[in-house]
């Protein structure tokens, strides 16, 4: 018997997928066959992914909550923009450029923001981010620079739909492939043992306050990448698009997802982005669904009998699994 | 075996606001020792480990590891010095699998940067490939090589001690501190434990502190204890002595 490689062929499945996903939305962009709005959320969702991988880095692996997620997000948004209109360069190399800035500034703030909280844990952390997000939405509202309350307009385009398409999507496949490889490595490791114990984790080496920096550095970056897709998508960005409750629906994508599982932020970040346009009609009750259907993943989550269902399943898939891939040597 | 002193406690002392909870104990531990620590409920023994191992930053007296101070550091940098400990209530990382649980005990013997994994250069594999060996050396010599992709919350109880035990070996300490390794076992697995600590002590070279209750235990296989009292000391010394001193039996075992 031969034992095929389970993780070199999760890999090939990640490929294939990225690149079916991609042609799927691009021919049906260039041939107009989508409609324009699930074209606009198409570029929506990318952006969404980004955050709420980024998020779930912190929430789900660090098991710190976060709520001050749009300001990372804000701040990328602004820095990016900022330079994007005082630059000349071609657009393309603009964009890229523009990008890594707005992650860079966002990834400082994350820093420095991470660097005087080392002490907070728990509820008081979250009360604290919850305040930076603001403080920084503030801060941008005052200076003249971001063009205050008013917003900040004249943000130059990409050009069509599916070349702003096309270069967020690479920014999400890096996203994903980034943020994977910290959590599938020693770091990774080191940053869920915080989650699960952290007294046992200082007991065996593990620094805690280094560990919350580099997260929230880590993951301040994408969401400034993602604010920076942001502002070269709609050309306009205003103190409003990065309010609190931005914050609260990223974390709302993440807990959906599952804490600590990365396919599922994605798939949640994907749902939630074209969720309101096909629950239209019942725009007045979208925040009741996303109360309930937190809830509903709160139950699912921690009940033995759906926890044992799952673990049974995925038992059942793998032996499927192997029972397909594995072939007799000749 | 070389008889130098690793640990050595005095006068070490903590005070909780106006409780007093450990006050002016001192011990030697001697290189390859398997030392004990007992006395009732209450009486100080894991503050004194929570001291040890810098959770709890003594108000009075001091501790040299290895001839080093170490009195008031933090457990990271305790922990890399050589000491690493297990917990009275069992705190694994439940979450993850058990093999992953002793790698995260590696994670300072292996490194390499954040960066390295972001890109996946050769480091990261070699350095991954050598942890994966040793937890699983590691695995193998407390038998839970089996379980190794199990998620350590589904472990049954003894098996949870056992990878705290491995967890804590995989730092590459030089002294081990175990905190009631014994309780919640029945006779049987007492006598198994007994087993794996003299294997432990014998195999790794390591010198072995531990909180124990169950005097059957204790006797069989520390060389020398000490008893607390109301966070005193009481007496310390050979195990068998100490046992029965009238001042111990009449604090601790009962008449």
């Amino acid at each position: 018997m031969k034992r095929i490689n389970l993780k070199s062929h999760r890999n090939l499945i990640f490929v294939a997928a990225a690149i079916v996903v991609y042609a799927f939305i691009a021919y049906g962009m260039n041939s107009n066959l989508l409609p324009r709005a699930t074209q606009t959320l198409a570029i929506k969702a990318c952006y969404n992914v980004i955050l709420a991988l980024s998020l779930s880095l912190i929430v789900g692996f660090l098991g710190e909550l976060s709520l001050g997620h749009a300001g990372f997000f804000a701040l990328g948004a602004y820095s990016g923009c900022i330079f994007s209109i005082n630059s000349n360069l071609p657009i393309e190399l603009r964009f890229v450029l523009a990008a890594l800035i707005g992650g860079t500034v966002a990834a400082i703030g994350g820093f420095l923001i991470s660097s005087s909280i080392l002490r907070l844990q728990g509820d008081y952390l979250a009360i604290v981010t919850l305040a930076f997000g603001e403080i920084i939405r503030s801060f941008i509202k005052i200076i003249p620079v971001t063009g205050g309350t008013a917003g900040l307009g004249g943000i130059p385009s990409l050009g069509s739909k599916l070349k702003t398409f096309t270069f967020s999507y690479v920014f999400v496949i890096l996203t994903i492939l980034v943020i994977r490889n910290i959590v599938a490595s020693s770091h990774g490791r080191a940053i869920t043992s915080i989650r699960d114990n952290a007294i046992a984790a200082e007991s065996i080496g593990i620094n805690i306050k280094l560990y919350k920096i580099k997260v929230f550095t880590v993951g301040a970056f994408f969401a400034g990448i993602a604010g920076v897709i942001l502002g070269h998508y709609i050309n306009f960005i205003e103190p409003a698009n990065f309010n609190y409750n931005v914050s609260i629906e990223i974390l709302v994508m993440v807990v959906l997802g599952g804490m600590g599982n990365l396919l599922g932020s994605i798939i949640a970040a994907v749902v939630i982005t074209f969720l309101p346009e096909i629950l239209r009609g019942f725009d007045q009750y979208r925040l009741l669904i996303y109360a309930l259907a937190l809830i509903f993943m709160m139950l699912a989550s921690n009940s033995p009998r759906i926890i044992n269902f799952r673990v049974k399943a995925r038992e059942k898939a793998a032996g499927l699994y192997k029972k397909l891939f594995t072939r007799k040597e000749e | 075996m070389t008889q130098v002193e690793l640990l050595e406690v005095n006068n070490i002392g903590i005070s909780f606001g106006g409780l007093r909870a450990v006050d002016n104990v001192s011990l030697t531990i001697k290189n390859g020792q398997l030392y004990g620590l007992i006395g009732p409920n209450g009486s100080g023994k894991t503050t004194l480990f929570n001291m040890i191992t810098g959770v709890y930053k003594p108000t009075s007296g001091t501790f040299y590891f290895n001839g080093e101070n170490l009195t008031g550091k933090s457990p990271v940098e305790i922990n890399k010095k050589g000491i690493a400990r297990t917990f009275q209530n069992i705190r694994l990382f439940k979450n993850m699998s058990v093999i992953d649980n002793v790698k995260v005990g590696l994670h300072n013997k292996h490194k390499y940067t954040m960066f390295e994994s972001i890109l996946r250069l050769p480091r990261f594999f070699h350095e991954e490939q050598k942890m994966e060996e040793e937890a699983l050396e590691l695995l193998g010599v407390f038998d839970l090589d089996k379980e190794k992709d199990s998620l350590a919350c589904n472990l049954p109880y003894g098996k949870q001690r056992k990878l705290e035990i491995a967890r804590a070996l995989a730092t590459g300490p030089k002294l081990l501190l175990l905190d009631e390794p014994a309780a919640g076992m029945n006779p049987n697995e007492t006598e198994e434990l007994m087993e794996t600590i003299r294997f432990i002590r014998d195999n790794f070279n390591m010198t072995i502190l531990l909180i124990e209750h169950d005097m059957k235990l204790v006797s069989g296989i520390c060389e020398e204890i000490s008893v607390l009292n109301f966070g005193t000391l009481l007496a310390s010394g050979k195990t068998s002595e100490v046992l029965n001193n009238p001042e111990v039996i009449a604090a601790y075992l009962g008449e």
